[in-house]
């Protein structure tokens, strides 16, 4: 009998790796691919230099006013006067350390679930999503235990983006997923009342919704009876985005095999069982991807709530760009407000791309 | 919340499937289906694909309805009350073809889901009893990796753990090695010898003939929807009856 002796494992021959290697391969791969690098070379010449003199080198940084933006770049000034303004809009200067209050409970309230160590996550976490919106509400309410009431009139900048996002993500998730499931229900009713409901919120766009809610809906109720601005507007949009939600969430059902719930039903776990354990899990974590971007889309949406006459970050960035005392600071305000933006929407992205990582069990089914 | 309607098992057997019919809007693909099984009795169904085989097995916990004749397994009568079928469910184990299994769990997890959430064992003896099982299909090493990290054949050896780990009375097999890699399909058929010989009641759907001859009490086959012959093993392989199984065994048996 002959017994195989199978060759030994080579390394990869050395010229395919390295910076010079990757330089050719990729930007000087041939003639026209060295002529399109140069070209872009060229660009990125004109463009970034002027930039960075506006935004950095040529900016002016102290000051109190705008007769001391004396520089010809950016008049950063504007925005250290006003950032008050630009974070909680009209709250009371000497209640401020409310808002803040909320914010740092939030941090510190989540941190635990971020610890792996910590066992009881789901108790802890159940707890937490409870009581939290109740504290906060009455710390950024107030009119309770001592605390002056702030009217939510007078609720702005980036603090009323972050309520106007995380309520509406807060409720339009759940609502979501329970049209989703409606919609793929055995029971024709609950079928059609689901259908109806995402086809209708789907069909009309997020500023008539606002707008409806604060025009339309006084018609209709009693003389007399009002229904807070904000509130209404909250209602409105996680009613909208839940359809958005719910459609996310369908995709991610549908993508489970037939197997998994023919599986579980022949376990004896019967419908919310196997729909909470077994087949939800597996349909939101593929859908991460598209929960993200609704939620991104929302936190980006707030802004319309300017037709209803509330100010969050990007309206009262505008709003303080027509004080007569900073005429022309337009520019410098939008840059601000498109950082926060983008600030907040990236972190939102690399978590998810995290989240997929960490719940990645790999490996089809 | 009431319980199930439970009858005294009857002699004539643990399964009674008695005229049962079933179609697919116009396609009829249980034709009059008549079959008893006894405690610890082992059956193989075969036949060509189509012949309703799946079907039949998959009837008896009501993974499909039946739209005519009666069916009591573990004298519960199966019908449209989901009391009945939970009941059903509870005590018929059943292992897929593609093992579905769940891939979000670690085997362990997966092992322990239903005992936990159907039979409300506390956790730390469901996962006693999990290991127990695990070791008996020779894979408690894998206990906290993920399905996806397993071959074929190990991931439809923990499918079979699954199932036993609700201590069920009768185990459905719907064509078990069907999708495995050859190498792989002695290693799951072992560990259903294994459980044939402890007197596990097992219905099963395969083209394993020579795990039919050595492991089966009774071999069905079935052709468009009907039991056309039953016997024996060794008269079924040795001395079939019926033309069409004739040509069938002919045709697998090269």
């Amino acid at each position: 009998m002959t017994t195989h002796t199978f060759k030994p494992d080579m390394p990869p021959p050395n010229k395919v790796f390295g910076p010079m290697a990757w330089m050719r391969a990729n930007l000087f791969s041939s003639w026209l691919n060295t002529l399109l690098t140069l070209f872009a070379f060229y660009l990125i010449y004109l463009v970034v230099p002027p930039i960075l003199h506006w935004a950095i080198l040529d900016a002016n940084w102290v000051g109190t006013t705008r007769a001391d933006c004396t520089k010809e770049g950016a008049c950063w000034v504007f925005i250290q006067q006003r950032f008050g303004q630009f974070m909680y809009g009209y709250y009371p200067g000497d209640l401020r350390w409310r808002v803040d209050l909320t914010v740092w409970l939030a941090i510190v309230g989540v941190a635990p679930l971020f610890i792996s160590r910590f066992q009881r996550k789901a108790i802890y976490g159940l707890s937490f999503l409870v009581l939290y919106p109740i504290i906060a509400y009455f710390l950024l309410h107030g009119g309770i235990f001592g605390l002056t009431n702030v009217p939510t009139n007078r609720w702005g900048g980036l603090m009323l983006t972050l309520v106007i996002a995380t309520v509406g993500i807060a409720g339009a998730l759940p609502l979501g997923i329970v049209l989703a499931l409606g919609r793929r229900s055995n029971m024709p009713a609950i079928r059609v009342i689901c259908v109806t409901f995402i086809e209708f919120w789907r069909g009309v766009p997020l500023i008539t919704v606002l707008f409806m809610s604060s025009v339309m809906l006084p018609l209709f109720l009693p003389e007399g009876m009002g229904i807070d601005k904000l509130l209404r507007a909250l209602i409105g949009v996680i009613l909208f985005q839940s359809a958005y939600v719910a459609e996310v969430v369908r995709g991610g059902l549908q993508a489970i095999p037939k197997g998994q719930y023919e599986a579980a039903a022949a376990m004896g776990l019967g419908y919310w069982r196997s729909t909470g354990l077994v087949i939800l899990p597996q349909a939101l974590k593929l859908v991460i991807p598209g929960l993200v971007n609704t939620v991104i889309a929302l936190f980006k949406d707030t802004s319309l709530v300017i037709i209803i006459g509330l100010f969050d970050l990007l309206n009262s960035v505008k709003q303080a760009a027509a004080d007569p005392k900073w005429l022309g600071m337009a520019t410098e305000g939008y840059v601000f407000a498109a950082l926060v933006f983008w600030i907040f929407c990236f972190g939102m992205s690399r978590y998810s791309v995290h989240l997929e990582r960490k719940l990645d069990t790999g490996h089809k089914r | 919340m009431s319980e199930a309607i439970k009858q005294p098992v009857s002699p004539e057997g643990i399964i009674q499937m008695q005229g049962v019919n079933k179609w697919y809007g116009q396609f009829h693909v249980l034709k009059d289906i008549n079959l008893n099984v006894k405690q610890g009795e082992r059956i193989v169904l075969c036949g060509p694909s189509g012949s309703g085989k799946s079907t039949t097995i998959r009837c008896l916990n009501r993974l499909e309805e039946h739209q005519q004749g009666r069916i009591v397994v573990d004298g519960v009568e199966l019908t449209n009350d989901l009391k009945q079928i939970e009941a059903i469910r509870r005590e018929v184990g059943m292992v897929f073809q593609h093992f579905n299994l769940f891939p979000h769990l670690t085997i362990l997890q997966n092992c322990t889901l239903a005992p936990m959430w159907v039979r409300k064992m506390p956790k730390r003896k469901a996962e006693e009893i999990a290991m127990h099982y695990l070791e008996r299909v020779r894979i408690p090493e894998q206990a906290h990796k993920f399905p996806g990290q397993l071959s074929g054949g190990q991931q439809q050896r923990v499918a079979i753990a699954r199932a036993l780990c609700m201590k069920p009375k009768i185990m459905l097999f719907d064509e078990p090695t069907s999708a495995l890699d050859p190498e792989m399909v002695k290693e799951v058929l072992d560990t259903m010898i294994g459980l044939a010989e402890d007197g596990m009641t097992m219905l099963c759907v395969t083209h394993e003939m020579g795990f039919a001859r050595t492991v089966a009490n009774r071999v069905i086959f079935m052709d468009k929807g009907e039991i056309v012959e039953q016997a024996a093993p060794n008269d079924f392989f040795d001395n079939p009856q019926n033309e069409r199984t004739q040509l069938f065994l002919s045709q697998i048996l090269h």
